[in-house]
């Protein structure tokens, strides 16, 4: 079997989930091939080998250093087709997931996305993916020669054991037709955690009272390396922007650690979070729904209780 | 101008989700249905831009004749017509060749979409009549205005947003706060009994994904509680039990 990977970059850096991902294809047992497009730092192409990659291609073509879904997708179906890929495998995300779907299409792939686990390939070869919000799994069989995998974040340990791997130049077609889409600005927190990247999340709700109170999530978040989330009103409302909000009809997020502060834990939040390792939720309700959900909680007003945290984890790490 | 809005008919967003038939079959028991919460997005800012621009609203999902009541509701929020391609929709490539089959014959300037299904989550179905169909697809889309022929948009991308534009025709998966979702009034309910719903014979396409069986997480096991004022032992806690710090 031989895998392509497509991997992600933000600010020249290969992002954690696409770590993942060529973990994942190295699980698969066979070769593994990387692609990666448009500017990303040498080293970190060549470190792509530690995590299973025995080769990088990278197109570096100036056009693809704006992320244009078509024209992603477009240079991944020729690579697939130059490296003989059966598999494809990239990250669930907001551009990864729209990729997976347009290569699927040209190359007559099975596509799965959402994918949690490694596949089951007792008979034939199937993957779980997360439905229902994260309330339920499904496993499927992807019958088709060519497969497309999405993979949300755990899917696969990025150990990173391997050598370096071989950066080769990769020289794609590229068609006008494929900017039709074009992006004529971006805002964009620089120098942050990326909520869909983060291994802990410290998210807050309603129960915050205000914005001026994130100060304190803030600095609990930063003593943890983590990124901040909120609940869905407290985007609505503005104190928030709407890409840190969490839920069903926000990002999912699947961290080691979900830390939730004043959210209540209603059932379209759950939908965002259930997939994490461990939720530790701080309310000063004892009957929050959220502790049904929660592994560790802390009943107790979030203004005491989150500033003592962060000072014990300061304390804990000496 | 002519709008095509695909929706999907999806669980109650607070639904409790369970299986039947050793886990092959979703168990609809007390689960009641609704307009998937993107699409209702997507169908409210078409509304929006029929009062504005006068463009005719068509509605279409793919499904059996239960998912009806969920297609008369968009016709009562306002849609003018709809299309039932009668199957049921097993998986997205499959929907989406039946989206494409069904645009092609009629060419619509913009193809409205939700980001994602709240039932299957894949987030495909817009890119892949996309490429179907050959025509741009932008998800997920926080903001769409038209400016004579080009169509101006603000995507999410992780940490922000970016402002992306292209030419109709256009295929857009959208997400909140494009429009505030509409409500059904009387005259709106009474007048959707007799909108024209077209039920068509789905285009035979060869399904690459079969389902298996569905799965349930594992029960979470009792919460452990922390007094307030001892957070060093949650700390202790994270660090050797979850070992996630
Ligand atoms: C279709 C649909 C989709 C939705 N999608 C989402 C979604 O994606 N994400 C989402 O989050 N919501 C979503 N919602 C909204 C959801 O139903 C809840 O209304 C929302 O999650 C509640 O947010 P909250 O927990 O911040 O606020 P509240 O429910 O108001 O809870 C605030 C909590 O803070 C606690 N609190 C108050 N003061 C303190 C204090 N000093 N210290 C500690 N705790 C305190 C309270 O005990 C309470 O539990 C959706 C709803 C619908 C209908
Ligand atoms: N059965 C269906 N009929 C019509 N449109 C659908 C159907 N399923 C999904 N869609 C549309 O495609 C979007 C993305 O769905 P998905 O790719 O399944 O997450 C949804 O938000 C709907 O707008």
């Amino acid at each position: 079997m031989h895998v392509l990977v497509f991997v992600e970059s933000n600010e020249g850096k290969v992002k954690k989930t696409s770590h993942e991902a060529v973990a994942y294809a190295a699980a698969l047992g066979g070769s593994v091939t990387a692609l990666a497009l448009g500017r990303v730092d040498a080293d970190e192409l060549a470190a792509l080998g530690k995590f299973g990659a025995s080769k990088v291609l990278h197109a570096a073509d100036d056009r693809l250093n704006q992320e244009v879904i078509q024209a992603y997708a477009h240079v991944i179906a020729q690579a697939m087709g130059q490296t003989g890929a059966d598999v494809l495998v990239l990250a669930n995300s907001s551009l990864g997931t729209p990729i997976a779907a347009q290569v699927a299409a040209t190359i007559d792939a099975s596509l799965a996305t959402n994918v949690v686990a490694l596949p089951d390939t007792s008979s034939g070869f199937s993957v779980k993916r997360s439905i229902y919000s994260g309330k339920a799994y499904c496993w499927v069989e992807l019958a088709k020669p060519k497969k497309v995998i999405a993979i949300r974040k755990n899917a696969a340990e990025a150990g990173g054991s391997g050598g370096a791997a071989t950066v080769e130049a990769f020289t794609p077609e590229i068609r006008d037709e494929d900017f039709r889409v074009k992006v004529t600005g971006t805002e964009k927190a620089t120098g942050e955690v990326l909520l869909p990247e983060a291994e802990i999340v410290v998210s807050g709700g309603r129960g915050m009272k205000g914005p001026e109170h994130w100060s304190i999530l803030e600095a609990l978040a930063k003593e943890l390396g983590a990124a901040t989330g909120c609940s869905k009103p407290v985007s609505d409302m503005g104190w928030r922007p709407h890409h840190e909000h969490v839920g069903q009809t926000g990002v999912k997020v699947s961290p080691q650690l979900y830390i939730a502060v004043g959210i209540s834990g209603a059932i379209q939040h759950l939908a965002g979070v259930n997939t994490s390792k461990y939720i530790v939720v701080i309310n000063k309700d004892p009957d929050a729904p959220f502790f049904k959900a929660a592994d560790y909680g802390i009943v107790g007003d979030a203004f005491e209780v989150v500033p003592r945290l962060t000072e014990a984890i300061k304390a804990a790490r000496g | 101008m002519k709008i095509l809005v695909c929706i999907s008919h999806v669980p109650d967003t607070t639904s409790r989700i369970a299986f039947t038939d050793n886990n092959t079959k979703f168990d609809t028991k007390g689960v009641q249905f609704i307009i998937g919460p993107y699409d209702d997005y997507a169908l409210a800012r078409a509304i929006e831009l029929k009062e504005s621009t006068g463009a005719t609203v068509t509605v279409l999902n793919v499904g059996l004749a239960e998912t009806e009541p969920t297609i008369r509701k968009a016709l009562a929020i306002g849609a003018d017509d709809a299309i039932r391609v009668n199957a049921e929709p097993v998986d997205s490539f499959f929907v989406a060749a039946q989206i494409a089959a069904q645009a092609k014959a009629e060419s619509y300037d913009l193809i409205l979409m939700g980001r994602e299904s709240i039932d299957y989550n894949s987030g495909v179905v817009h890119a892949l009549v996309g490429t179907m169909l050959n025509i741009p697809a932008v998800s997920p889309v926080m903001k769409l205005d038209l400016d004579g022929n080009t169509v101006k948009m603000v995507r999410e991308i992780e940490g922000g947003t970016e402002q992306v534009e292209a030419a109709m025709p256009l295929i857009a998966g959208c997400q909140e706060p494009i429009a505030e979702w509409k409500i059904p009034n009387m005259r709106g309910i009474m007048s959707a009994r007799t909108k024209p719903l077209k039920v068509v014979p789905p285009v035979a396409v060869e399904s690459g994904v079969k389902l298996q069986r569905f799965e349930l997480p594992p029960p979470k096991g009792a919460v452990k509680l922390i007094p307030p004022d001892k957070v060093e032992e949650l700390v202790h806690l994270l660090k050797t039990e979850a070992k996630v710090l």
